[in-house]
């Protein structure tokens, strides 16, 4: 698209008096070249694929490599439990993020959002929210536009590549998406909304993709849950009044030039990190045979 | 990249590239081969070489090749499938120096005999190159409806193709022009903005000097021939 700072967006929606979404809805009906219904009905139908995505886990089904699967149901049995220190929404969240990256390493259909990889972040963020509040349709879909905003303009300034940009391009910018939807459900303005989404990615710079034998699951499906909770304190920060002192784009603009900077031995090559552990060699070994 | 590149796509995990791009590659070549697959060979390069495997790659190329797309669930079984289809699968590494690290070579017959060998690349995201076929260069996106000509390189050919394309009103997005050598074999590979008639794809394969056309169209359905 052709917006390249979440500041565009924001002068946009004061100077049409439009809300966020609709600055990116008007933005895609004149890239695609399409109506404001066909953009709102395949972006519902993004939301009801994450939605039967979420519902269908299976807790039974392992990766191929043997390392995934089956920890979704363990935290929704934590979710049950009383005593647990986090609250109601924070948990379901963890649940819903965990059993997302578990989907997807199963050869599960998922939603890729921004990647594959962190394909669990805004639907944990999104479902939980729209089950414990109740929110409309209307509601889920206009939070997936701010969500699809915040990701076009990283991707456009910056990255959402793991190999290019590390694990924070990849789940730092879910993260991120998921913060400024999250905010706008809240009735969040323009600026809670970007601010949230600094804060989200400011807590993820620097981090590495090093995944174990290159596959998208260790540390990929909990660093989905990271990020996810990394969305809601940020979002909740953000709307407590809280305001990041370095302003949203040049936080983005800050995670491009850190992505440059990270050794390519971290971007997804599998050379070091956590991909070169003793334990990553014996699944490598296993793998091979 | 547009907004749904960024929220979607849809698609049957574990990896953009390793998993969808694969698809794509082998959905794009069973369109291009344009008649079922009886064998494949299936030649691993690099990174989806080594990590193919618990990526799903193979699973991936195979359901491509059945015709299936990214989102479909049945990837994860296509190889039972392809074998109770009649598939004959043969499965190894190659290595193609040249290539970006996620690519494979195809090797292919169809049911109707027509041969077809074709070098894919995914780039990235779930988009993928078709760098090679059929041992010339090719390089298109699979985005587009797309002509590929193999001709003897003499002139004229080229203003052939190009008026057809114009008197059917078709417009040119991209061209690209490859020979092995001299007056020798000769490729062009032209990716347009609307769907070449079929009347007009036959017409090309009788004209002298051309040796083999082939024609992808991005549209649903099986044009088995």
């Amino acid at each position: 698209m052709s917006l390249l700072k979440l500041s565009e967006i924001v002068e946009l929606s004061n100077q049409r008096n439009i809300p966020f979404w609709q600055v990116v809805l008007q933005e895609d009906m004149r890239e695609r070249n399409v109506t404001k219904s066909e953009s709102m009905k395949t972006m519902q139908s993004m939301f009801e694929a994450m939605k039967e995505a979420d519902e269908s886990y299976n807790p039974h089904l392992k990766s191929l490599s043997g390392l995934a699967g089956g920890d979704g149901e363990k935290l929704e049995k934590f979710r049950m439990k009383e005593n647990r220190l986090v609250g109601d929404f924070l948990v379901q969240v963890m649940e819903k993020a965990v059993k997302m990256g578990e989907s997807n390493a199963c050869m599960r259909r998922i939603v890729a959002m921004p990647t594959a990889g962190s394909c669990g972040v805004i639907p944990a963020v999104l479902l939980t929210y729209k089950e414990q509040r109740n929110a409309s349709m209307e509601k889920m879909i206009e939070a997936l536009y701010v969500a699809g905003g915040i990701g076009e303009v990283i991707a456009a300034s910056a990255s959402i590549s793991g190999a290019e940009g590390g694990c924070q391009a990849e789940i730092g910018s879910a993260s991120a998406m998921a913060a400024g939807a999250v905010t706008y459900l809240e009735n969040g303005d323009n600026e809670e909304i970007i601010h949230a989404a600094a804060f989200a990615l400011k807590n993820m710079l620097g981090l590495t993709c090093d995944p174990v034998a290159g596959l998208v699951e260790v540390p990929c499906i909990k660093r989905n849950v990271s990020g996810a909770v990394n969305a809601v304190i940020a979002s909740q920060m953000a709307l407590a009044g809280v305001r990041s002192a370095i302003e949203p784009d040049e936080v983005i603009a800050s995670m491009k030039r850190i992505g440059r900077l990270l050794p390519s031995c971290l971007r997804e090559t599998g050379q070091d990190g956590l991909a070169i552990t003793e334990s990553a060699k014996k699944v490598e070994m296993r793998m091979s045979q | 990249m547009n907004l749904f590149d960024i929220i979607g796509p849809v698609m049957v995990g574990p990896s953009s590239s390793h998993t969808a791009g694969a698809v794509k590659i082998g959905y794009v070549t069973r369109k291009l081969m344009g008649q079922p697959i009886a064998s494949a060979k299936i030649l691993l390069h690099g990174s989806f070489a080594a990590t193919g495997k618990g990526h799903g790659t193979h699973f991936a190329i195979v359901a491509g090749l059945l015709g299936m797309k990214p989102d479909d669930v049945r990837i994860p079984k296509s190889v039972e499938l392809a074998e109770e289809a009649g598939m004959k699968l043969e499965f190894g590494k190659i290595d193609l120096p040249e290539r970006h690290p996620n690519s494979v070579e195809l090797i292919l017959e169809g049911v109707h005999g027509r041969k077809l060998t074709v070098i894919g690349e995914s780039i990235g995201g779930s988009l993928i190159n078709i760098a090679s076929v059929d041992g010339l260069e090719a390089n298109f996106s699979g985005e587009y409806p797309t002509l590929i000509v193999h001709n003897l390189d003499q002139p004229g050919h080229v203003a052939e193709v190009t008026s057809m394309l114009a008197h059917k009103s078709v417009n040119i997005a991209t061209m690209q022009l490859y020979r092995a050598s001299r007056g020798g074999n000769a490729v062009m590979v032209i990716e347009c903005d609307q769907e070449i008639p079929e009347e007009s794809i036959n017409w090309l394969e009788h004209l002298e000097g051309v040796e083999k056309v082939t024609y992808y169209s991005p549209m649903e359905g099986d044009e088995e021939e």
